[in-house]
């Protein structure tokens, strides 16, 4: 009898237990429809990060409010769903390929409506038949995209087709720290210290000042990677599946060990590595380097973030809100930029047309996002407007009109030169690349090692002689 | 006869029941295990793979033997390293490269484990030496086999990044006077990766060796004590031939786990393989065969080849410690090795002579 009584209590502990799971908020067990009719059909958005989620939920017109478990609600009833898979080690291009192999066969509501691109893999996507034509399977007009930088729209057409549209520019720039400018060079105007670092020879005969006086130049190896690799003149992979080494990455090579033995950068390990823990810490106030390459989407995405730990987006003793500022640095050059891409199947063509009307088309909402985050929007008329613009300054800069910098390079910026192998070249390189700046290996065997990763990352590259000629 | 066939057919069977209980399990068992099996066999001989290029799968076309030449022609010349050192340059095939890396950092993790585990065992089983709180310490022990790898592997990569606690205690310890990167030196990340497999595992092997000992018959030992044996020469002649068995288990599961170490090699590296590739084991070789070039010919290929390397590693190891079976030739040879006549023979010795062989150990 005990035991029995012993049997029912235990179980009807775990039925309860069982039932308060099911509780009424409905918010992390039971599906989304919960809240709102199951008939309300769904938005699909894939990306790698948060950055288009702020911009679509603050400045898309359809947007009503976001839910709890984390969609978004539009005016007319639609949840946009968010597909976030993050992009390291090719994860974000793996689960999206898989994604558009089934999209035929998937239910409506589970087709990709839109998915985002980065440059280093733009080329890759923009060929392929899931892209929608922006013009003519969405509907954009050439009006609608007159006042789009130029070099945003050649990189995603494909067969003449324009494939997929964004709203920023991404000019290169170099951010330096306004103390350090003080203590080293005696003054820290742009104008001024951009004199000082024009071209690669003054900014290598300033990175010995830094040094003398106790201070890094660069952080880690990756950082002036960007600059050299968008001035190269050759693919990475050319359309016959050759890898080449264009001449300006091996000036690259050439430049990082100088300043690596030099010790002009604060550190050569993975640690310093680009989103590396102690390369991060070296642009919050406890570090000291003199600056960083950053594209414009990387002084309100990437730099804010590491100079302001707190968030207290105010200037503050304990961080260094304010005390950057931005110059061209010794070369331009620009960092990537995302793209929309309609998927072809989406049920929801309406939605795609309108969101790529407000987010790149529209000049006010763009130059509202300039205003808001500093970040550099893809609207020349927009952009030359903020330029002039005598009040204009980004707070985070301590009040410097950055846009006017870059109103004139952003026009001249070329993409001539991406293969859809670009991500997993840049990245094996880099790593590859590593050892031989720490002397863990010689040149030779670092170029070994580069090839044997990236004959694992894709199976039909060969290598030509290029690899092979000494530093 | 007709008595046993009445009683046959007198009799309920519930066999019909039990066949169909058993459905689920080879319907799962068939779909998820065997035809993936299948299938891998399948593509090893085919060439499949993703055009990163072309932006489609290449196949899958018949290619023979392609697959398997390709695993092992291909190669480079590199440097071999002890600790730190240098210590020559030689061509070896890829794959002789990354399956020496995973052995070496394997090794490097399991033999501090095995003597630390035999220890713990010898000890938490000595009831002479009365320890305090052993469940306690059994249940701490084990808990770092509960935490996933990649987990491990994580806070293990920042707890010995360049300002991270590990770097800053060595410091204030002035055992460092600068910065030092463990994640660059080759010895430092195979001790690493070692270090959490160690700690990951020793409860384990703690556990299973002490039922070990506790399988042996309490009389020996008594007898042992009794002859005046110390407690180094019993573990010596006793315990540790007889934990032969568990022994050879214990090490063969450990090498077919430590062939396929993977999470922890990965996420140690962040997916880059360490300096000069050295911690690139054979699985995160094929992890990026089949996620990055999606390259499913050779992955299976692949996993064919590791699956016969490993077969092979286990069976050598089991033939090298499975010894005759006749317990007579034991007590001899122990004769013909010590002693010059039988009346001189340790009874102690010569009955675990026995009982080793009687279990299947090697004889003293």
């Amino acid at each position: 009898m005990k035991k029995s009584m012993l049997a029912v209590t235990a179980l009807a502990a775990v039925g309860l237990l069982a039932l308060a799971g099911c509780g009424q908020t409905g918010s992390s067990g039971a599906p989304a429809a919960s809240s709102t009719p199951k008939a309300a059909h769904h938005f699909n958005i894939r990306c790698w990060n948060d950055e288009f989620q702020g911009r679509f939920r603050n400045y898309s017109t359809l947007w009503d409010h976001t839910n709890e478990d984390g969609t978004d609600t539009l005016k007319d009833g639609t949840i946009v769903n968010w597909i976030i898979v993050e992009n390291k080690d090719n994860k974000y291009q793996n689960a999206l390929d898989t994604a558009i192999q089934g999209q035929d066969a998937a239910a409506a509501d589970d087709k990709i409506d839109m998915f985002l691109v980065e440059a280093d893999y733009a080329m890759k996507y923009s060929q392929q038949d899931i892209a929608m034509d922006v013009k003519a399977d969405v509907g954009l007009t050439d009006s609608d995209l007159a006042q789009q930088y130029d070099y945003t729209k050649k990189i995603l057409t494909a067969n003449g087709k324009l494939k997929g549209v964004s709203w920023q520019a991404a000019p290169g720039l170099y951010a330096y720290r306004t103390d350090i400018a003080d203590a080293v060079l005696g003054t820290h105007e742009p104008d001024a210290v951009q004199a000082k670092i024009s071209d690669w020879t003054k900014f290598n005969s300033v990175a010995a000042e830094m040094k003398a006086k106790n201070y890094y130049m660069l952080a880690g190896k990756d950082d002036s990677y960007r600059t050299y690799s968008n001035n190269v003149t050759h693919k990475w992979v050319s359309d016959e599946g050759v890898c080449t080494l264009d001449p300006n990455i091996k000036q690259w090579v050439k430049d990082t060990k100088s300043y690596a033995d030099n010790k002009y950068l604060a550190g050569t390990g993975t640690d310093y590595a680009l989103w590396g823990s102690a390369w991060a810490n070296e642009m919050s106030k406890a570090g000291s380097t003199f600056g960083f390459f950053w594209s414009t989407w990387g002084i309100n995405f990437s730099l804010q973030g590491y100079a302001d730990p707190a968030k207290l987006k105010k200037a503050d003793s304990s961080n260094l809100w304010g005390k950057y500022r931005v110059c061209q640095g010794p070369q331009s050059y620009y960092w990537g930029g995302t793209w929309m891409v309609g998927a072809k199947g989406s049920d929801d063509v309406a939605i795609i047309k309108q969101t790529m009307l407000d987010l790149t088309c529209n000049g006010t909402i763009m130059g509202k996002i300039t205003r808001d985050t500093d970040d550099y929007t893809n609207n020349k008329a927009a952009m030359t407007a903020i330029g002039n613009d005598p009040t204009y300054g980004s707070d985070f800069l301590g009040g410097q009109n950055h846009v006017k910098l870059f109103t004139a390079a952003a026009d001249n910026i070329h993409m001539d030169y991406l293969s859809a192998y670009d991500q997993g070249c840049n990245e094996s390189f880099q790593n590859a690349m590593a050892d031989y700046f720490t002397k863990k290996a010689t040149y030779p065997e670092a170029i070994q090692n580069f090839k044997t990763k990236l004959k694992a990352t894709y199976s039909d590259v060969t290598f030509d002689a290029t690899f092979d000629a000494a530093l | 006869m007709k008595p046993l066939l009445r009683r046959h057919k007198n009799h309920i069977s519930y066999n019909f029941w039990g066949l169909i209980f058993l459905i689920p399990f080879f319907v799962i068992f068939i779909w998820l295990q065997l035809v993936p099996l299948g299938r891998t066999f399948y593509y090893a001989f085919e060439k499949y793979f993703y055009s990163t290029g072309k932006g489609s799968f290449i196949g899958p076309t018949f290619c023979g033997w392609d697959n398997f030449a390709y695993i092992f022609t291909n190669g480079a010349i590199r440097k071999y390293y002890f600790f730190d050192q240098s210590i020559g340059s030689w061509w070896m095939p890829d794959i002789a490269y990354y399956l020496a890396n995973t052995l070496i950092i394997w090794l490097m993790g399991f033999i501090p484990q095995i003597i630390v585990s035999l220890a713990l065992a010898i000890w938490f089983t000595d009831a002479r030496l009365k320890l305090k709180f052993t469940r306690f310490w059994k249940t701490v022990m084990y808990m770092p086999n509960l935490i996933m790898a990649a987990a491990f592997g994580m806070l293990f990569l920042m707890l010995f990044s360049s300002d991270g606690p590990v770097v800053q205690i060595l410091m204030s310890m002035g055992i460092l006077h600068e910065q030092f990167s463990f994640g660059d030196s080759e010895f430092w990340v195979r001790f690493i990766i070692a270090l959490i497999n160690f700690l990951m595992w020793f409860g384990n092997t703690t556990l299973l060796l002490m039922s070990g000992v506790m399988g042996i018959d309490e009389s020996i030992f008594e007898s042992a004590v009794v002859d005046g044996s110390s407690a180094h020469h019993t573990f010596w002649a006793i315990t540790f031939p007889l934990l032969k068995p568990i022994f050879i288990y214990v090490f063969i599961t450990s090498l077919i786990g430590g062939i396929q170490l993977f999470d922890v090699a990965w996420m140690v590296t962040r997916g880059g393989g360490g300096p000069n590739l050295t911690s690139l084991t054979v699985m995160s070789y094929l992890y990026m065969l089949i996620n990055k070039a999606k390259n499913y010919g050779q992955a299976g290929a692949l996993s064919i080849v590791m699956f016969f390397i490993t077969a092979a590693l286990s069976m050598s190891v089991f033939y090298v410690s499975i010894s005759q079976k006749n317990p007579e030739k034991g007590v001899a040879r122990e004769r013909r090795k010590r002693f010059r006549t039988y009346k001189d023979c340790d009874p102690t010795r010569l009955e675990m002579a026995r009982i080793s062989h009687q279990q299947g150990g090697i004889s003293l």
